[in-house]
């Protein structure tokens, strides 16, 4: 009822076109309603098919054993926890994860100052061109980031030779492909916080700084003082969703190391997908996925809580 | 506390000339208005004092010291913005605080010069408040609570009353003058509000396109303008303008307004009009406090003459009349018991002792 009467709010004129004819408006809304549940149908059909079914098959599937006959409840969850290589998974997810969205926040919002002093025409030349690694799909130009790493072809390793160093094994050592592939996340992702740290950065009205220069602030004291309270929100939301996606990353991992050297460089996703697909341990790959659910959750959770705050927030 | 003296400060953006080469001499604890038409310079000529705009030619200096170069946080001003510029995120006693804060005030210091100034301003129980909690006029305390505790050498107000409703306006302009009549700090307050200017000033700063028309008492402003810019924008209504003619008639001077209405002019001005004798694109200027009704008595300088009245707009405690002469449109104030009704004739008085004969020429009150 309240579902059809909503509708019946959003399309005003006919609803008080027909609150003239009283009786039949009851009659009118119950119809709407029908009308809306029909009408979202295909998106319920969709989301519920290709989100809601493939998680609890995949929670039923990480219950069963490797051949997928017998159930086995959480053994698989147990063993993953005990070995060495999973806990790897652990530790480099979160390394992955925290560094790149640290660096991309940092970044980000360096640039986004550097931008923001620019005027005018200029200011949206740059911009487009910053954007750029963000807008390429990212299989490809972590593709072309894996031809710049190749330890004897590529132009990086060529031009540090012609200024007289030694070639550098990027993607070769557990700590330099962890660096790298954090590097190409970085790269990737940093135009994002630029973007919507300028967007933030030019809702902060001129005058709070002229207030705050007249009442004896230094550049520095601004940044701390208004820039950075005025932008807390917008900073920690858009932390906490990168957090998110950069936590979930399969990309940048399969095409540039596949969790080489030596596993070292594996995230949930990837591990799920070498265990799953390429050893051929579906239910095992299940549950190694589905250890990313508690935390993704949770920091779903937040950045909800925030974003409904913000905008209430906005709202008053 | 400081004098403030600005020497042929000029500012340019681009090409728009802003500011167009200001001389002034602000005396220590002075109240000083900037007042003038939308555009013509008033903010940029304080924001030029501020040190947030830069100066393109000329010397500002801030008592004794030229600070054309200082940054606005060296200067050791304080400044009152139009939308007050209260920080979002900080409430009241932190908004009031924070310059003090930046200086490194000893805490209890603070506490007692905010908790002085919030009792000047009558803001105390709004200390917890954030800005998003107050009212216009309890905001705008809070921005000038915020340049009091500082004690700066000069305050700046960039039209602070602008935002809020007419009664709050006048409220808080009384509000201003007594802060300043207890902190005696050297002020400039720009509005483009005569009342406001005339109510609040020591001295007023009349500008237009950039230059400075007139300085001079409220007083001094009203009666004796020295360009016509300058009388017809002090005074509401507004100074008549009327075109005449200055004749010269068995030895003595007449007005002449059109063929029918002339007026002598007065004994004393005599020999000041002598050399303008039928001379053209001359202005008699009459306030309409000036043209009344008529009296049984009759003062020197006072003449009665007849006309048709076109409109007319009761006041209450005053009826506003208008009528034309050669196309002109004249006002005048007469008593609401007066009986003037429009398209009727009247009998008005014109009180040629507080006449200005302008030339429309160069502007100039002659
Ligand atoms: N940043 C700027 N760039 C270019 N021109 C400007 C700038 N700021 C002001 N001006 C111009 O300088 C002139 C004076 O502006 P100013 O703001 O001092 O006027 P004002 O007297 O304060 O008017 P108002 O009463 O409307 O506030 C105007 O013609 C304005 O267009
Ligand atoms: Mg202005």
């Amino acid at each position: 009822m309240a579902n059809g009467r909503t509708i019946a709010i959003g399309i005003g004129t006919e609803a008080s076109a027909a609150s003239r004819r009283a009786g039949s408006l009851k009659k009118l809304a119950r119809r709407r309603s029908t009308t809306a549940l029909l009408l979202c149908a295909p998106l319920i059909v969709l989301i519920v098919g290709l989100k809601l079914y493939p998680t609890f098959y995949a929670i039923f599937l990480s219950m069963l054993d490797r051949k997928m006959e017998h159930f086995v409840g959480l053994d698989n969850f147990a063993f993953l926890l005990t070995r060495p290589s999973f806990q790897l998974v652990i530790f480099q997810s979160c390394l992955f994860a925290i560094t790149a969205v640290v660096m991309k926040a940092v970044i980000g919002f360096i640039v986004a100052h550097l931008m923001h002093n620019i005027r005018g025409r200029n200011q949206r030349i740059w911009r487009g061109l910053l954007l750029v690694p963000w807008v390429i799909p990212l299989a490809l130009s972590t593709l072309t980031w894996w031809w710049l790493f190749d330890p004897s072809y590529s132009a990086l390793n060529w031009t540090l030779n012609w200024l007289g160093f030694e070639s550098i094994p990027f993607l070769g050592t557990t700590w330099n492909a962890r660096i790298a592939v954090i590097a190409v996340n970085v790269w990737f992702g940093a135009p994002f916080f630029m973007i919507m740290y300028l967007a933030a950065l030019k809702s902060v009205p001129e005058q709070l700084y002229e207030a705050a220069a007249i009442d004896g602030a230094t550049a520095w004291q601004k940044l701390r003082f208004i820039t950075l309270p005025m932008m807390r929100n917008i900073i920690l939301i858009t932390m906490l969703y990168s957090l998110i996606v950069t936590f979930a990353d399969f990309d940048i991992v399969r095409i540039l190391t596949n969790g080489g050297p030596q596993d070292s460089t594996h995230l949930f996703a990837t591990y799920a997908f070498n265990v799953g697909i390429e050893s051929g341990n579906i239910p095992r790959g299940a549950s190694v996925s589905l250890f990313m659910f508690p935390v993704l959750a949770t920091l779903a959770f937040f950045v909800l809580r925030d974003v409904l705050k913000r905008s209430r927030e906005v709202s008053t | 506390m400081a004098q403030v003296t600005l020497r042929k400060v000029v500012k340019k953006y681009d090409e728009v000339l802003a500011v167009r080469g200001i001389d002034l001499d602000i005396v220590d604890k002075e109240f000083i208005v900037l007042v003038g038409p939308s555009g013509c310079g008033k903010s940029t000529t304080l924001r030029m004092i501020a040190g947030l705009e830069e100066i393109s030619d000329g010397d500002i200096a801030i008592g004794g010291d030229v600070v054309n170069d200082v940054p606005p946080k060296d200067r050791d001003i304080a400044m009152v913005f139009q939308n007050y510029a209260l920080y979002p995120h900080m409430n009241v006693y932190e908004n009031m605080s924070f310059g003090l804060k930046l200086k490194r005030t000893p805490k209890d210091e603070i506490e007692r010069r905010v908790k002085q100034a919030a009792q000047i301003l009558d803001i105390t129980e709004l200390l917890d408040r954030k800005p998003k909690q107050l009212s216009g006029g309890q905001r705008q305390r809070v921005a000038m609570g915020r340049a009091i505790v500082r004690d700066p050498k000069v305050f700046l107000f960039d039209e602070p009353l602008s935002n809020l409703d007419a009664k709050l306006r006048v409220q808080m302009r009384t509000e201003i003058k007594k802060v300043h009549q207890k902190v005696r700090t050297t002020t400039v307050y720009v509005t483009h509000d005569q009342v406001e200017a005339m109510t609040l000033a020591d001295r007023v700063v009349v500008m237009n396109a950039g230059l400075i028309e007139q300085v001079g008492s409220p007083n001094d402003l009203y009666h004796s303008p020295a360009t016509k810019f300058v009388a017809g924008f002090i005074g509401s209504p507004a100074m008549n303008f009327i075109a005449c003619r200055v004749e010269q008639a068995a030895g003595a001077l007449r007005l002449r307004l059109s063929d029918t209405l002339s007026f002598p002019v007065p004994a004393d001005r005599t020999a000041r009009y002598t050399p303008h004798v039928g001379k053209p694109n001359l202005l008699l200027g009459l306030r309409p406090e000036h043209i009344i009704e008529t009296r049984p008595h009759i003062e020197p300088n006072q003449h009665d003459f007849e006309i048709l009245i076109d409109v007319v707009e009761p006041m209450g405690m005053e009826t506003l009349v208008y009528f034309t002469i050669e196309g002109t449109e004249v006002c005048g104030r007469v008593n609401p018991n007066a009986g003037a009704t429009a398209e009727k004739p009247m009998k008005l008085r014109a009180d040629l002792s507080n006449m200005h004969l302008i030339d429309d020429s160069t502007g100039k009150v002659l």
